[in-house]
């Protein structure tokens, strides 16, 4: 079977998603990728030439609402299952810019 | 060696709906911190989307302000990365089928010629929450998560920093226009990105980009796009090569400094939102819109020349807010003098403007008040002078100028006996001008009018008081 993805490629999505493999993890999902990804070749077979890309496969269209504001939770529920809070604001390790 | 700068600009607008993008919470600017949230903005599991319609209706207004087409399908996608100001860890956008395309707008330049900057797009997303860094951590406050914001990309059309503010300007105008936002850079409502890159000359292929964040006034627009123009110059002037990365300009010191560690973020791996269904528009929806688009500022400016017989100085003053031109018309017809009407805005009520920090129409003077000044003097009832004095009295008080006027007996004096036994108890008081004057000394011309005038606590009319000054020392 073709290597669509490499273990390389496993590693870099793995960080973007902050999720760390060991060597034999990662080995592993690069083989399970390149399955599904096999797999799912199958449907390259099929002429899709006048077919739109679809996005949804529902046919339902456009559902919006009123623009209403209405009343929001207070600060005291919006913070209840924050780890960490300080002035009714989330407190999170720093971000350095 | 020279270099010319190409520059495109990725403005954000915050929508000034009443409730959020995507749920009812208010979308009201300065609440306490983490008041206006709720499930779907704090990026609970399991809750839905569900898109406000004013969205749609303001994006698409501001399309066609914009001259863009009007995408009939377009799908909001997933952007995908982590940071503590987005809840979910993905930023709901949109990617590949944006709402609105390849729109203009016309700006001016220095020159007076007009050059059209090409818009890309106009997509629709939803604003991230605010971060508050203190020592040894972050406070996050999710109250903007979930603001409505419209991204316009401009082309890189732009060839200075200049002509970035000017398109700004011009882009904050139009929007104002529309009434999709109050764009206010300084508080956040609009904010720009600017693309930067420098090339030799005007045939050479674009340069390396660098992407400057974080420029919150049309000033320093202008400053961070010099800066990194200068910068680059100097990079390749010296050998080196332009590094395509995020730049932060930092208006205290007017320099822009790489982002580290953000090479990996721009991974976003957007794919089609599964929660929200693509917005379809009606032909019928579209064309009503454009059945209500106001008159816009490039056809109000012609008009104003057209129709007022305004400079395009004063015509361009006058268009730059809405309210300006609205406020003009109205004084305008109730008095008709364009002319002296915009010089009173421009003059006395921008200056009271500025003092009291307030808009055109919270500063005490209506435009029919405004009006009537302009007609007091037009009428020869009132001088200029006495017209300034009047026009602060009226917006203190609110009174009628002409009921000020009566009660503190302000009109214009004509009454040539009256004036001229001013003028010579003046002459008489400074015989040695007198004697200069007589003597052909024209420029105390100035003087004598200065006096006269104070003597008369400003109510000689000065076209009656000159003949008779000529007549006494001839």
């Amino acid at each position: 079977m073709s290597q669509t993805v490499s273990k390389k490629d496993v590693l870099h999505i793995a960080t973007l998603a902050r999720l760390k493999f060991d060597d034999e993890q990662a080995e592993r999902f690069t083989n399970d990728l390149n399955n599904i990804l096999g797999y799912i070749d199958k449907l390259n077979e099929l002429n899709t030439d006048n077919i739109e890309p679809t996005s949804h496969a529902l046919d339902i269209y456009t559902v919006t609402r009123p623009d209403k504001a209405e009343a929001s939770l207070s600060n005291e529920d919006a913070i209840r299952n924050a780890p960490q809070s300080e002035n009714g604001m989330f407190r999170v390790p720093k971000v350095i810019e | 060696m020279s270099y010319e700068p190409v520059i495109g600009l990725e403005v954000h607008v915050q929508m000034s709906t009443d409730s959020k993008i995507f749920c009812t919470c208010s979308n009201k600017f300065g609440a306490e911190p983490n008041t206006n949230v709720c499930p779907v903005c704090l990026g609970m599991p399991g809750v839905l989307p569900v898109l406000n319609e004013k969205v749609v209706e303001y994006t698409v207004k501001a399309g066609l302000a914009l001259n863009c087409q009007i995408r009939s399908k377009s799908v909001f996608a997933r952007k995908n990365y982590f940071y503590p100001d987005l809840p979910k860890a993905y930023q709901i956008s949109q990617y590949e089928l944006p709402i609105c395309e390849h729109g203009y707008i016309d700006i001016e330049l220095e020159d007076g010629t007009q050059k059209r900057i090409g818009i890309t797009r106009i997509h629709i997303e939803e604003d991230a929450g605010k971060l508050n860094h203190e020592a040894g951590c972050s406070l996050v406050d999710l109250n903007r998560t979930g603001t409505p914001l419209m991204e316009i990309v401009s082309e890189p059309d732009l060839r200075s920093a200049e002509e970035a503010k000017a398109y700004l300007m011009k882009l904050k105008t139009i929007l104002e226009y529309v009434e999709v936002s109050d764009c206010n850079m300084e508080e956040g409502s609009m904010r720009c990105d600017a693309n930067v890159s420098i090339r030799p000359d005007s045939n050479a292929p674009f340069g390396t980009r660098a992407e400057i964040k974080n420029v919150n006034s049309f000033r320093n627009v202008e400053r961070a796009i010099k800066y990194e123009q200068k910068r680059q110059e100097k990079v390749l002037n010296e050998g080196g090569k332009i590094v395509q990365e995020t730049r932060l300009f930092n208006a205290d010191t007017g320099i822009t400094a790489s982002m580290r560690g953000k090479e990996d973020a721009h991974d976003y791996r957007y794919f089609p939102d599964p929660d929200l269904v693509p917005i379809v528009l009606e032909d019928k929806f579209i064309d009503d819109l454009k059945a209500w688009m106001p008159e816009l500022p490039d056809a109000k400016l012609a008009r104003f020349m057209s129709e007022y017989g305004l400079s395009g100085m004063d015509a361009d003053f006058l268009v730059s807010a809405k309210a300006y031109g609205q406020y003009f018309e109205q004084a305008v017809k109730a008095h008709n003098n364009p002319k002296a009407v915009c010089n009173w805005i421009m003059g006395e009520l921008m200056r009271r403007l500025n003092d009291k920090q307030c808009t055109i129409f919270e500063a005490g003077i209506s435009p029919e008040n405004l009006a009537e000044i302009v007609k007091l003097i037009d009428e020869g009832k009132i001088s200029g002078n006495i017209a300034k004095q009047v026009f602060d009295e009226t917006a203190e008080t609110g009174k009628k100028p002409a009921d000020i006027v009566a009660e503190k007996g302000l009109v214009q004096n004509s009454n040539e006996d009256e004036l001229e036994a001013i003028v010579k108890q003046v002459l008489d008081a400074n015989p040695a001008e007198t004697e200069r004057f007589k003597g052909g000394e024209v420029k105390l011309q100035g003087f004598f009018m200065g006096q006269i005038m104070k003597a008369s606590k400003g109510k000689a009319n000065p076209a009656v008081v000159a003949p008779l000054l000529k007549k006494l020392t001839s």
